[in-house]
């Protein structure tokens, strides 16, 4: 190394200490759920039995009496349920500790090239050379802080919401094992390690999703994410073949020199993002993958919260920023990941309309927002979707985590009065929880005002950047002459725009919605099971409240010009600022001079965003009448449109008719019993020993026993011999 | 001279070689490859004549080798009258595949 990174002395060679920390908390999690699961007897955690005699599709086996009860005591703890809370959090903590050192480091010094730790070499093969390397740069240190610090706190949510999970340490073992792979994703210095982490944190949510494996739901939801992640991991796969064929490297450095060498706006360029776009599709549950992520509900609430709504299924929008220096080649792919962002976020805001289940709501929701942060980097313009990225993480963090606590308090006042078969999610089974949970009610308003984007709270302001840089970009920039299909670029971001608004409209009935089922009116929970509701211990409503402040200044993190001037805040566009050395190249190629808008359309857009975003919750809040639920086992089934919504708009279904019963079918018939049956079995394996049989056959033939006849052949070959050495010879 | 002797060699060597395809009862069969064995030692003699005497010591060398076989192929042919009470090579096919 020719000349020492100025972060070469710093926190910063301790990097690598950052994934490792997971690493060691899965290793000894890991090793007590084996040790745990090895002794037999009445303490035995296997979570077959618990688990099957609570309410199907309900999420929480918790015991009756909670936490801080009397009959505390009673509750039957895993054994080594003591030392995974201290271990399972705890390494998170530290993690996030050594990320803010880190992060201080990076402050203190001039930081324009990324900072490579080197573990060792990987692939040395030809060509290819690859390392297992760490890449420090701006970008990844906003991811790190955001995956340890609301990973830290989910983690700490957890050790309340599964207190008397029978495989308590098992559920630390694999949530510190994803935090493991988001961070080598994150971190990454290269595509194939991102890959790994990329594939590592799909089998940890697969394996979360499936926690509960003993319920056949849930088993199916893990492996439906699965699957439909392959799909995308192929185009991510085909994207680095891509790459390694035409620039020879995959570090990011490397692809940040050499990118030029591909033809701006080619076709190259053109397939390789959009094959990386397809990998983001599948694992940010973009359409037409969206499918696994409401599935993805079945596992345990907090899993929701860290790997579905706030971590990883934000990886898509982390890996097109990282590569923005391919996407900003690429106009044409960028407006496709923008197109398909909006319309996902459309999409997936009018099924959240109608969902019932609180979690579900929270999914399509997720969705929705995922789409708007792929609007924003699609348009190129990363900082707003890594900012949205941010506060999204924090506000539907806090929102997954309070559905926690109320399907945690729903599930113990039903348990107490054993009615198991209640649905604990259902929000007609809820109303009036304000009452009985003042404070996850009051923590939860906050997060339904900050992803409605009502002004101060955090989504506000990056779901407005993100709306401003389309508007911005919609004229005279790169994007705008582009095209997608035939269709003019400018036109597209306009569509886009509309697209956007219309969703922000929606998203914020349907959180009303939400609200106003879930706490407000008349309570819906029986009259025997409302005695036993209650707040969740502190354990759960501790993360709540941080994550509540979060959501509440999450905004300051980049304040629009705008905003400054009129009210003298703080300082604007910090993290703006921050990411610039990352991505603002990538942005300027993309957006070229209309990248801002002038501060006089910002303040109409605005004034805009905040008019639909007020009048959404106007419109949930006149029009529906929470008094006039019923609890679902009298609710009447519905028609029309509503049906329609209820149903997600069978796209599962349509799926099922036009993808997976066709495979299926052509597994059956053709893979199976002409392929397999057919070709393999009878044809290749049995043909081949058929075929030997009949030459052994004609092989004894010749052995008759009888002298005569080995003497005639003895005779023959000799004399073919003789004449064979005759004719050489001669 | 050598002609004749290498003649008469082939001449009784098919005649061998005939008698062993032809004849079905195991002691002329036998008979047959003596015959053969000896018309072979008849051509080492003729042609040792030429090329020295090494094929004089092989025909030595072959008749020892036919005593022992005689003895022990006899002693066979014995054994099998006594199992089969026959010598005749079509009822001899216990090596059947």
């Amino acid at each position: 190394m020719p000349e020492l990174h100025p972060l070469a002395e710093t926190a910063a060679r301790f990097i690598w200490w950052l994934p490792a920390l997971p690493l060691l908390g899965f290793l000894v999690n890991g090793a007590l759920a084996f040790v745990a699961a090895a002794k037999p007897g009445p303490a035995d955690p296997s979570a077959t039995n618990e688990h099957a005699g609570t309410a199907g599709g309900s999420d929480a086996g918790h015991d009756p009496h909670g936490a801080g009860s009397a009959h505390h005591d009673q509750a039957p703890r895993h054994p080594f349920a003591a030392v995974a809370s201290i271990i399972g959090p705890g390494v998170i903590v530290v993690a996030f500790g050594l990320a803010l050192a880190i992060f201080a480091a990076m402050r203190g010094v001039p930081l324009h090239e990324p900072y490579v730790h080197t573990l060792f070499h990987w692939m040395p093969v030809g060509d290819l050379q690859l390392d297992a390397a760490l890449q420090l740069d701006q970008l990844s240190i906003v991811m790190v802080l955001v995956i340890t610090g609301v990973g830290a706190l989910i983690h700490v949510f957890s050790v309340g919401y599964m207190q008397d999970d029978p495989g308590y340490p098992r559920y630390f073992a694999y949530l510190n094992l994803f935090v493991f792979f988001m961070l080598l994703l994150v971190l990454g210095a290269n595509l194939v390690v991102t890959f790994v982490g990329w594939e590592g944190v799909g089998l940890c949510s697969y394996l979360l999703i499936g926690f509960w494996f003993s319920e056949q739901a849930n088993a199916d939801a893990g492996k439906k994410a699965f699957v439909v992640n392959r799909i995308g991991d192929f185009g991510f796969m085909v994207a680095m073949f891509l790459l390694f064929a035409n620039l020879g490297t995959l570090d990011y450095t490397g692809l940040a020199s050499k990118a030029h060498l591909l033809a701006p706006g080619g076709s190259v360029v053109t397939a390789i993002c959009l094959f990386l776009f397809l990998g983001c599709a599948g694992k940010s549950a973009q359409i037409p993958l969206y499918i696994w992520l409401p599935d993805a509900m079945a596992g345990p609430t907090p899993v929701s919260a860290l790997i579905h709504a706030a971590t990883m299924v934000t990886a898509g929008v982390f890996l097109v920023a990282r590569t923005s220096m391919l996407f900003s080649l690429a106009p044409a792919a960028s407006l496709a990941v923008a197109l398909v962002g909006a319309v996902t976020a459309l999409f997936a805001a009018t099924i959240g309309l109608k969902q019932w289940d609180i979690k579900k709501v929270l999914a399509y929701s997720t969705v929705s927002q995922l789409g708007y942060m792929f609007v924003g980097v699609g348009v190129g313009a990363y900082t707003a979707g890594i900012f949205h990225l941010v506060t999204h993480a924090f506000f539907k963090a806090l929102l997954f985590l309070g559905s926690g606590s109320v399907i945690f308090a729903m599930h113990r006042a039903y348990h107490a009065v054993q009615h198991h078969e209640d649905d604990a999610q259902d929000m007609r089974n809820m109303g009036g929880l304000r009452q009985y949970m003042p404070i996850t009610w009051a923590l939860m308003w906050i997060g339904t005002l900050a992803i409605a984007g009502i002004p101060p709270f955090a989504g506000f302001f990056s779901k407005d950047e993100i709306l401003s840089a389309v508007f911005a970009r919609a004229h005279g920039s790169a994007l705008a002459d582009a095209s997608l299909l035939g269709v003019h670029g400018g036109t597209l971001l306009y569509v886009i725009w509309v697209f956007g608004l219309s969703a922000a409209l929606l998203t914020a009935i349907y959180m009303t919605r939400m609200m106003l089922y879930t706490f407000h009116g008349p309570n819906r929970t029986g009259d025997d099971a409302r005695a036993h509701l209650g707040e969740a211990p502190w354990v759960m409503t501790g993360p709540l409240v941080v994550l509540a402040l979060l959501s509440a200044v999450g905004g300051w993190l980049n304040l629009p010009d705008v905003v400054t001037t009129l009210v003298p805040l703080g300082p604007s566009t910090t993290l703006e600022h921050w990411l610039e050395p990352v991505v603002a190249g990538a942005t300027a190629r993309l957006g070229g001079d209309a990248t801002h808008v002038t501060m006089a359309t910002e303040e109409v857009l605005m004034g805009v965003a905040v008019a639909i975003a007020v009048a959404g919750i106007a419109i949930a809040w006149t029009r529906l009448r929470p008094a006039a639920l019923v609890p679902k086992a009298m609710a009447e089934p519905a028609t029309g449109l509503e049906k329609v919504l209820e149903h997600k708009w069978y796209v599962d279904e349509a799926y099922d008719a036009t993808v997976v019963r066709p495979i299926y079918k052509t597994s059956r018939t053709l893979l199976w019993r002409v392929l397999d049956v057919g070709l393999i079995d009878t044809v290749l394996v049995n043909g081949s020993a058929a075929m030997m049989r009949f030459l052994g056959w004609i092989g004894s033939q010749l052995q008759s026993g009888q002298v005569g006849t080995y003497a005639w052949m003895l005779v023959i070959g000799a004399v073919l011999i003789v004449r064979a050495f005759a004719k050489a010879g001669g | 001279m050598l002609a004749e002797s290498l003649a008469l060699s082939a001449a009784l060597f098919t005649v061998g070689v005939v008698g062993v395809l032809t004849r079905r009862n195991a002691i002329i069969v036998f008979m047959c490859v003596e015959l053969m064995l000896n018309a072979v030692n008849l051509s080492f003699v003729a042609l040792s004549r030429v090329y020295g005497a090494t094929g004089q010591v092989f025909v030595i060398f072959v008749m020892t080798v036919a005593a022992a076989e005689a003895a022990v192929g006899l002693a066979i042919i014995i054994a099998i009258f006594r199992h089969l009470k026959s010598v005749n090579l079509k009822d001899i096919n216990l090596l059947r595949g």
